[in-house]
């Protein structure tokens, strides 16, 4: 399975990265989108809108199911990424690169408590 | 040779055969019964069902429902119920109008079992002819309403208007709580839109469109034309709603639309309304298919099923439910809706009526309507009387002061039913059947005076100012070439066989999906649905014309309530989830009636089918989660520690029984013990009310309230995707809590209380079907199909256990009336999955059994009492065959991607592919046993790309293109 080891964790399968510039982008982890098999719609925040810590932030659709993606911490959206919209195949391609939506978190500390590697990967050896 | 001796004849009373429908009904013979018992090592029925239901809940008496009586017989004493129903021309009127059901749609469809035995089309590759059915549906909807998505159906009027409302909320910027109501819709749309509101904590505001421009809501509802009759152009206040945020909605009539501006060309998010008059008998209240149409950026908000476009494995067109994952059964309490059932029977009868017409013979059909309104409302004019509605396309409203009463007598004895809007007041609608000579005979009636109707034919044909240009509407419609090809009868009847010829339905082998309940839907059960005393009875027709309908509804109640052990009947509810939503709202209205409004916590086990979180939300509840152990039971310490938790705000448990798992629990009385100890109802979901009929009871187990879907249990077909009836049980403390009738009062519940469906009975001309399986098969006859569809999931779980293992079984080893095939570990060790084993046996000629419900990577088979020890050894011979097929992909002989399994179904474009270069023989492809060669169902398409299909949906007839046609 692949997981980063330069990435955080959620338990809901979230990834997150911590840019230079204080934002956060998140997407979702191989092993979600090897679960949810060919994803053919994403639905995205808008930009500006404030979340909280494991709110719904945004839906990822394939034909079997579909699964909302959650915020990670609390912020706020400041990017989306559009391309997507028509090719939501991206992120079953690879899931690391295709990311879905950049975050300001209101407090940066917060990200301390997300899992790393190690520990996602003990979590999904243990599911 | 000797005669038989006199000694051995047998008595009239055997000859007679009064049981014999029992054995019609059910499959195995005593012989075959003795074998299967054999089979799975149990010395008796009565052993098997000891071992299988816990004693603590078993019934200890019969059931009193009476002696079986024979076929010809029961449907006598229906006819003699049905007589008392008296069918007059009714005009009332409401959103229901009489309708002429083209004959060969009648015989080719509605009393087709090709058509009406099918089930929803998961498994699409078996499905096209529906699905294109359902797509000309669609399309027609599309072009009818101006809008550029349709869903497949909705189950009345009223419940679409209620989803357009919560549609609204889901799409709308605003964020008021608030939602707009035309005080000109029909009065039982107002009726289940004040329930649905309740629970949602929206607040209706009523008023003319015009004054909706004041109202800072989020969505708005308008009628057009609306309940008066009026038709009005609804550009301004939908602009005006709009610019504030709000989602408009417009109820309104299909019929009218062929002549009228639709609804999206005036500017409206969303059209609703009901299909019935193109073709749908009235049947006092339903079943009709509800359209529902909405804009393409709206289209995951919508809910219900859609029928899209994709492609086969052969690149070749293909026909498949879209968007499925927005459905409950994924999405739970995060739905857009609990809604499972559409009308797909009915909405098949509207789509052929305008295949059958064409646009021309609609225009023509909807100018007759409209030409006999205004000549009623010229004639009525000129000999002055007040004729309310200014512009209208077939309602009129008039003002007749002291008079009306006795007019509307008079109007009555001569074979007319108008509408009482009022004191004073009288409606009159015209519909497909009226004639000239009807108004006339109307005029006559109401103002005395004999009109010369050709006279006043010809001064309309020069104008009519009832309905001014700027109302027509001016863009083509029905222009695709399915809409007009099909005007003579040969081409219409071959059609129709051609899309019958691509559904595998229970005329060819048996369905054994499970949870769904396949049973034989027998041809003297369905016989009395068409019979004019049952099809011609508008819902609203004064009841002493229905006493035929009451009487058999009443029979029917006394019979379920007996069945359930409950107290009370509500027969509303058009679905199962109907009968959810309806059970639900019983249990909050009860607790808010003690002061306990914080009761708003439902208990719901993990494995529970999805629309029960999906209906809890609905009701304004929270739902919390449950576990299940290892065995797939209700975890009960993990039960109590909730109870007990949420004990203060706890208002109910929903469990299935026997569970979704398909396993009758030991503990289900301690369960349902808990959560009343804590001050909790218990609903209990009907789904698999069957395997209980006779043998325990939801009133014994414990439940407070439960649904019936009388399309499993009680033999009404599943139409292909619907009807579906979902009345409701309770018990007597709940029964003042259940649905009433703005319209039909109904003794029993609250005066004044809010309805769930549009009608008083819901699809009342069904109901028909259930008394009959009733009445012919006796106390002694349900017990018995109880009991044998138990023995025959226990077979099939005996004989496939050694090539697929069965997952969940009870204390004793057994299964209740279905089980669950694990395909995981196949999956793990050849990628062989559920979907491929499914597709695969449609080349054995059967439907697949329940996939990946209630456990993922399983298949859950319920064979139900109705088939017989032939047709499942057939089954088990063909799961045993694709087991061995694996089994060649374990070995290697066959490439885990090239094999019969991933690359089924085959169809005749695999038999005559000239570059057929797979490892495995056409032969074995197509002809995998003996049994198939000899009733072979061939799959009209090859394995459909659902990928493809949602990553570009589309869900309207695709334009003839003739090079793809030859390709097929």
């Amino acid at each position: 399975m692949n997981i980063p080891v330069e990435l955080k964790y959620t338990r809901s399968h979230e990834w997150i990265r911590a840019e230079t510039d204080g934002t956060i982008t998140v997407g979702i982890s191989d092993h979600a989108q090897e679960l949810l098999g060919d994803l053919v719609f994403i639905e995205l925040p808008e930009v500006g809108r404030e979340l909280t810590a494991e709110q719904e932030a945004a839906v990822v659709e394939s034909v079997k199911a579909a699964a909302d993606v959650y915020a990670p911490v609390s912020g706020t959206v400041v990017e989306v990424n559009l391309a997507l919209a028509d090719a939501p195949e991206q992120i079953n391609q690879d899931a690391y690169a295709a990311w879905l939506f950049r975050m300001k978190p209101t407090t940066p500390s917060d990200l301390d408590a997300l899992l790393d590697a190690d520990a996602y990967q003990q979590l999904l050896a243990a599911l | 040779m000797d005669s038989p001796s006199p000694c051995t004849r047998p008595s009239l009373a055997a000859l007679e055969q009064r049981d014999d429908f029992i054995g019609r009904h059910i499959g195995p013979a005593a012989t075959e019964i003795a074998a299967m018992l054999a089979t799975i090592g149990a010395s008796s029925i009565e052993q098997l069902l000891a071992q299988t239901v816990p004693a603590t809940i078993r019934l200890t008496t019969p059931l009193a429902i009476g002696e079986p009586r024979p076929e010809g017989e029961a449907l006598a004493a229906l006819r003699a119920i049905a007589r008392r129903n008296r069918v007059q021309h009714s005009m009332i009127g409401m959103g229901y109008a009489d309708t002429q059901t083209p004959a060969v749609v009648l015989r080719n469809v509605l009393e087709n079992p090709g058509w009406y035995t099918a089930y929803t089309p998961y498994q699409a590759e078996i499905a096209q002819g529906r699905l294109e059915a359902l797509l000309n549906y669609q399309q027609m909807v599309i072009d009818l309403t101006g809008l550029e998505l349709a869903n497949a159906s909705l189950l009345d009027e009223a419940t679409a208007a209620a989803e357009a409302m919560s549609m609204a909320r889901r799409v709308s910027r605003s964020g008021s709580k608030r939602f707009f109501v035309d005080a000109g819709c029909f009065p039982q749309t107002i009726d289940v839109l004040k329930t649905r509101a309740a629970f949602f904590d929206f607040e209706l505001v009523y008023g003319t469109p015009d004054e909706a421009a004041q109202q800072d809501v989020f969505g708005a509802l308008f009628q057009y034309p609306d309940d008066a009759g009026e038709v009005r152009d609804l550009s301004g206040p939908i602009a005006a709603v709009k610019s504030r945020g709000g989602i408009v909605a417009v109820a309104t009539d299909l019929m009218a639309l062929v002549l009228l501006r639709s609804p999206g060309d005036m500017g409206a998010d969303i059209a609703l309304g009901s299909a019935q008059r193109f073709g749908v008998p009235l049947g006092f209240g339903g079943p009709h298919a509800a359209f529902f149409a909405t804009r393409d950026e709206y289209k995951r908000s919508l809910a219900g099923r859609i029928i899209g476009v994709s492609i086969d494995a052969r690149g070749k067109r293909a026909l498949r439910m879209a968007l499925q994952t927005r459905e409950q059964h994924i999405r739970r309490e995060k739905a857009n809706s609990n809604i499972c059932t559409s009308q797909v029977l009915l909405a098949n009868i509207a789509g052929m009526y305008a295949v059958y017409h064409g646009p021309q013979g609609l225009r023509t059909i909807a100018e007759r309507i409209h030409r006999l309104a205004a000549l009623l409302g010229e004639g009525l004019r000129q000999a002055s009387i007040d004729v309310g509605s200014r512009h209208f396309f077939d309602t009129l409203r008039i003002d007749l002061g002291a008079r009306a009463a006795s007019v509307y007598q008079a109007a009555v004895d001569a074979g007319y039913n108008l509408r009482r809007v009022a004191p004073g007041v009288l409606g009159i609608a015209v519909n497909e059947k009226t004639t000239g000579r009807d108004i006339s005979t109307l005029i006559r009636l109401i103002s005395g005076r004999e009109l010369d109707l050709d006279a006043l034919d010809s001064q309309l044909q020069a104008v009519d100012p009832s309905l001014p240009i700027a109302l027509l509407r001016r863009d083509a419609i029905l222009t695709h070439p399915v809409f007009n090809t099909h005007r003579t009868e040969h081409q219409m009847l071959r059609y129709l066989k051609q899309l019958q010829n691509r559904d595998l339905a229970l005329d060819h082998s048996m369905i054994s999906l499970g949870s769904c309940t396949m049973k034989l839907n027998a041809s003297s059960e369905m016989i009395p649905i068409t019979w004019p005393e049952f099809a011609d009875i508008h819902p609203f027709a004064p009841l002493d014309q229905a006493q035929g309908y009451l009487q058999m509804i009443g029979e029917l109640a006394a019979w379920l309530r007996v069945i359930t052990g409950f107290d009370a009947i509500c027969m509303q509810p058009n679905s199962g989830a109907q009968g959810e939503y309806a059970g639900l709202v019983a249990i909050a209205r009860y607790h808010a009636s003690r002061g306990e409004t914080q009761r708003k916590v439902c208990l719901i086990p993990k494995s529970a089918h999805g629309t029960n979180p999906a209906t809890a939300q609905m009701c304004g509840m929270r739902v919390v989660v449950v576990d299940c152990d290892d065995a797939g039971n209700i975890d009960l310490a993990d039960l109590a520690a909730k109870a007990a938790l949420h004990a203060a705000h706890l208002a109910c448990l929903m469990i299935t029984y026997p569970s979704t798992h398909g396993v009758f629990e030991a503990s289900v009385r301690d369960i349902c013990a808990v959560v009343h100890e804590h001050g909790g109802q218990v609903y209990m979901d009907g789904a698999n009310l069957n395997a209980q009929v006779g043998l325990t009871s939801p009133a014994l187990i414990g439940a407070d309230v439960s649904h019936m879907n009388l399309h499993k249990t009680f033999c009404i077909p599943h139409g292909g995707g619907g009807p579906g009836m979902g009345p409701i049980g309770l018990k007597a403390h709940l029964a003042p809590f259940m649905a009433n009738h703005c319209v039909q009062p109904i003794d029993g519940p609250h005066a004044g209380q809010g309805a769930v469906a549009a009608a008083p009975w819901g699809s009342a001309s069904i109901l028909p079907i259930s008394w009959m399986y009733i009445a012919m098969m006796g106390g002694s006859g349900l017990t018995h199909a109880t009991s044998v569809a138990i023995l025959n999931a226990n077979y099939i779980a005996r004989c496939l256990q050694p090539h697929y293992p069965v997952l969940y079984t009870g204390s004793e080893g057994r299964v209740a009336h279905e089980c669950i095939l694990d395909i995981r570990p196949l999956k793990a060790s050849t990628g062989i999955s559920e979907t491929d084993i499914a597709k695969r046996l449609m080349d054995y000629g059967f439907h697949a059994p329940t996939v990946s419900f209630p456990v993922a990577g399983t298949m859950m088979v319920e064979p139900t009492e109705s088939e017989s020890k032939a047709e499942l050894d057939r089954f088990i011979a063909a799961m045993i065959r694709i087991r061995e097929e694996i089994r060649r992909v374990e070995l290697g002989h066959w490439p885990a991607d090239d094999n019969p399994l991933k690359r089924a179904p085959h169809t005749q474009a695999d038999l005559v592919d000239e570059h057929w270069q797979r490892p495995y023989s056409r032969q074995e492809a197509v002809f995998p046993l003996p049994y198939v060669a000899g009733n072979k169902f061939w799959p009209s398409v090859n394995r459909i790309d659902d990928v493809h299909g949602d990553r570009h949906l589309f869900c309207a007839c695709v334009p003839i293109d003739e090079s793809e046609e030859g390709r097929g």
